[in-house]
């Protein structure tokens, strides 16, 4: 391990420590992610404490089906992303490079059914703003939870488009055959960044669609 | 170190600065020698830019009815001078710029663990910094450095948006540096450096890194929000929407009381290296200078309600900040006595870093006490929004955090350029901004106790007097602060050779040549020894020769 | 710490138990149960999403050091969410 290797930078002592040092810096940069949710997600909980009601009323707007069917693609996404990882560690490059155009292919199906719904948002008034129109005496609290959903979801939606496009230059690479068994740092660490937009949408999931569907 | 290459001292050493030459070889380099001062240069010009601005303000309050500009132009220059100052000055100073340059250096790594992230984020910052300087200078903004909601993102007719999209960028730059310093002080140890025999320079930036990296996110999406309020009509911290501006506040101050500690925690950092050093005495009470250094990080994140005593928030939630605001002052406390308790018998020398490090205690101390003041819910109704907050946090601004920054510029220049400076130019230099400081905001605590509100561009006839001396203190002031500009350029050229240790100091940054070369050692060196052990050390002469050198004027090369 | 490479079987299935736990949220979501609504999604979200850390992130296999990171991130977000709700809960 300790032979020198041309991925290897010129600040550290092996692979290994470079391996290492990668995977921590990922994890405090996903630390930094959680707080940067945070404070959306501390938001949502003030608006939802002041508005119970409007909130309540405004998520039964919200398509639970096609909610539900995008978090078990992301689930799914999350598994071949994993497999990824494991064909990398194996050095399995064609097993690679399938799961990670699996894993991107998912990505890209997550964002469509997105889209769709904000595309159904948007022909229903629902989007805030002036064209914004809701029944009923809340009708400012709901566009306030409208504001969350497209703030939170938005955000969300945002970190998938760059984790496809990072899983796509992966790909390249893997292509080229850039990776090994020695050296597939950046598979794992995009791995982590992957699984970790898949746990914001766990919480978003049942925070945004769920909770009050019973009312 | 090991080898005594006596033919090779003829070959002019190579170090970090001659290596390469050209634009391109400091624009493109990964050395975090050579990026610590590139943001020195650029630290340097935002904090001219925005001591124009406190020049202004100054200005403005020579006379009670304000002659020179008008409110509204007024309101934009202390909101200008704000954010210019803390988003871009404050922050990065002491861990941009001396950290990025020493913390490889003290814990005998070759570099951080991510070379091109920390060019990559001296970049954010300059584009973060000329999207600001775009918005000052097509019209400013007026909400103060503050951004409360509704003004800002309803009201206000200034260039929020484009402001606060600098400082979002600029905050990449923060969190991308306090992540380098993490993992590199977590992994990039060289053998023997222990947790426990790291500098308290390295310890500090470890705690403001954490506060970086877990405070920085928060004011990030907080002030995305408002812009999109501004642009999209959200209604998050709108009132009349159904939003709560009390929410703003709190999210805004989760960082940004916390942002306090980023600036004055690197200073006692640096403080703790010049005592020790010129006391020449082991660090009282190591572990609890370290472990206070943590427990300001943490405590420092659970005050913020105290900005807000007045505005809102409930009596209970009041009361909580009260408490948990005092308890900052234990670790505080515990590092100014392990101070006093290092002085304590030591053999003290003058030297210029060494008066820095004693107006930090001082100035710290003033601005401590005074913010147990302001966190006396009490006392706060009367003195909140006043000038007597105003000089509080200058004191531990200006006096803590820029008096560390501007000691150790003085105390690592030898290391950083090889050279020395006037040392009785400099001894001048730090008694006048010393003298200055405290003539500009020693009166502020009086007018604000009396009752003069901050941010107001006129005040009545009676507090004229004061406020001339705050203007007269803040022109020695900027003496103060030219003179070190001046003769640091002098040195780079015309100052004597330093060698690698002129004071001498017992880190491993001391070990490597002045200028330290490219990769900072030839090999990764093996410490065995405790920090700041001053008695054990008999390799280290003192008294000092630098000041036998200085004294004789132009050495000989070193060795 | 050496590489530790998670059996392709585990990875199967803590996915199945992952999409389960997505149709049991759904489930108890539609039985109205007050407050233990809000109580019980958010168990179930803890629970999958501490499921993705520990094996899909390795963060089982993975040094204390990083194991530490994730629980300051999360205790940080405890203080912002608890000391800012303390407000709004007392009014």
């Amino acid at each position: 391990m300790s032979e020198a290797h041309s991925a290897l930078a010129e600040q550290f002592r092996d692979l290994e420590q470079q391996r290492e040092v990668a995977s921590l810096g990922m994890w405090v940069f996903l630390v930094t992610e959680i707080m940067f949710f945070g404070g959306l997600f501390l938001a949502y909980a003030v608006a939802r404490f002041l508005h119970p009601e409007a909130f309540a009323e405004a998520s039964h707007h919200l398509n639970v089906a096609l909610g539900g069917i995008n978090t078990a693609v992301l689930i799914a996404s999350s598994l071949t992303m994993a497999l990824a990882v494991h064909a990398a560690q194996v050095g399995q490059r064609r097993a690679l490079m399938g799961f990670l155009t699996l894993t991107a292919a998912l990505g890209c199906v997550f964002l469509l059914i997105k889209g769709i719904e904000y595309a159904d948002k948007f022909q229903h008034h629902l989007v805030p703003g002036s064209a914004f129109s809701f029944a009923g005496p809340e009708a400012r609290p709901a566009e306030l939870f409208f504001s969350l959903y497209f703030a939170m979801t938005g955000l969300h939606a945002l970190h998938m488009v760059i984790g496809v496009g990072v899983v796509v230059v992966l790909l390249v690479r893997a292509w080229k055959g850039r990776y090994s068994v020695q050296y597939h740092i950046p598979i794992e660490v995009a791995g982590l960044y992957w699984h970790f937009v898949d746990i914001i949408w766990i919480f978003l999931f049942p925070l945004l669609y769920l909770i009050d569907i019973h009312h | 170190m090991s080898t005594a290459p006596t033919a090779e001292v003829v070959r002019r050493e190579e170090n970090y600065l001659n290596v390469s030459y050209g634009i391109r070889s400091w624009l493109l380099t990964t050395d975090h020698k050579r990026i610590a001062l590139l943001y020195l240069a650029s630290v340097t010009v935002f904090f001219f830019l925005g001591g124009v601005f406190a020049v202004l303000i100054r200005l403005n309050l020579f006379t009670p009815t304000g002659d020179l500009v008008s409110a509204a132009t007024y309101n934009k220059l202390f909101t200008m001078h704000g954010v210019v100052m803390i988003f871009f000055f404050l922050i990065p100073s002491i861990p941009a710029v001396l950290g990025n340059f020493l913390i490889p250096l003290m814990i005998g790594a070759k570099d951080l663990a991510f070379p091109r992230l920390n060019l990559a984020s001296w970049y954010l910052f300059n584009m973060g910094g000329l999207i600001v300087l775009y918005s000052i200078l097509s019209g400013g903004i007026d909400t103060g450095w503050t951004f409360y909601t509704p003004f800002s993102s309803v009201y206000s007719n200034t260039h929020v948006v484009s402001t606060i999209f600098g400082i979002f960028i600029a905050g990449f730059s923060s969190i991308l540096t306090g992540l380098n310093f993490i993992v590199t002080i977590h992994t990039m140890r060289a053998p023997g450096m222990t947790w426990f025999r790291l500098p308290l320079f390295v310890w500090t930036h470890y705690a403001t890194s954490l506060i970086f990296v877990l405070g920085t996110p928060v004011i990030a999406i907080t002030l995305a929000l408002v812009a999109a309020e501004r642009l999209f009509h959200l209604g998050i911290f709108n009132p009349a929407l159904g939003g709560d501006p009390l929410l703003f506040q709190h999210l805004f101050w989760f960082y940004s009381h916390p942002a306090v500690y980023i600036m004055v925690l690197p200073a006692m950092g640096v403080t703790t290296e010049l005592i020790t050093t010129f006391a020449r005495k082991k660090l009282f009470g190591y572990s609890f200078v370290a472990a206070a250094s943590l427990a300001i990080a943490v405590i420092g994140f659970l005050v913020w309600g105290h900005h807000m005593f007045v505005a809102g928030q409930s009596a209970y939630a009041a009361m909580i900040f009260s408490l948990l605001s005092y308890l900052v002052a234990i670790p505080s406390a515990v590092k100014v006595f392990n101070w006093t308790a290092t002085l304590y018998k030591g053999s003290v020398s003058w030297a210029t870093p060494m008066l820095y490090g004693l107006g930090f205690i001082g100035l710290f101390v003033m601005g401590g006490l005074t913010g147990l003041f302001l966190a006396a819910l009490g006392v706060d109704v009367h003195v909140h929004d006043t000038y007597f907050v105003v000089a509080h946090f200058h004191y531990i601004m200006v006096g803590g955090a820029v008096m560390g920054y501007l000691g150790g510029l003085h105390y690592w220049w030898p290391k950083i350029s090889g050279r020395l400076y006037p040392e009785a130019l400099a001894r001048f230099a730090a008694i006048v901004l010393f003298i200055g400081f405290n003539l500009t905001f020693f009166p502020q605590f009086i007018l604000g106790y009396l009752g003069m509100p901050r941010r107001y561009h006129a005040y009545p006839p009676e507090f004229q007097v004061l406020n001339v001396l705050s203007t007269a203190g803040a022109s020695i002031l900027a003496i103060g602060y030219l003179l070190p500009m001046a003769y640091f350029i002098w040195s780079m050229r015309y100052g004597p050779a330093a060698g690698p240790n002129p004071w001498p100091a017992t880190g491993l940054e001391w070990l490597t040549p002045s200028p330290p070369p490219p990769h900072n050692f030839d090999e990764t060196p093996t410490v065995t020894w405790e920090p700041y052990d001053f008695p054990n050390r008999p390799d280290l002469k003192y008294p000092s020769p630098v000041v036998a050198v200085r004294q004789l004027g132009p050495t000989p090369q070193e060795e | 710490m050496p590489e530790h490479i998670v059996s392709r079987k585990l990875y199967f299935l803590i996915c199945g138990i992952l999409l389960s736990l997505t149709l049991l949220t759904w489930g108890v979501a539609l039985i109205n149960l007050g407050r233990w609504n809000i109580v019980l999604a958010l168990a179930i979200a803890f629970s999958k999403a501490t499921l993705v850390a520990l094996f899909f992130m390795h963060l089982r296999y993975s040094p204390r050091r990083t194991q530490l990171t994730l629980v300051a991130g999360l205790f940080w977000l405890g203080i912002l969410l608890l000391l800012t709700m303390s407000d709004y809960l007392t009014r």
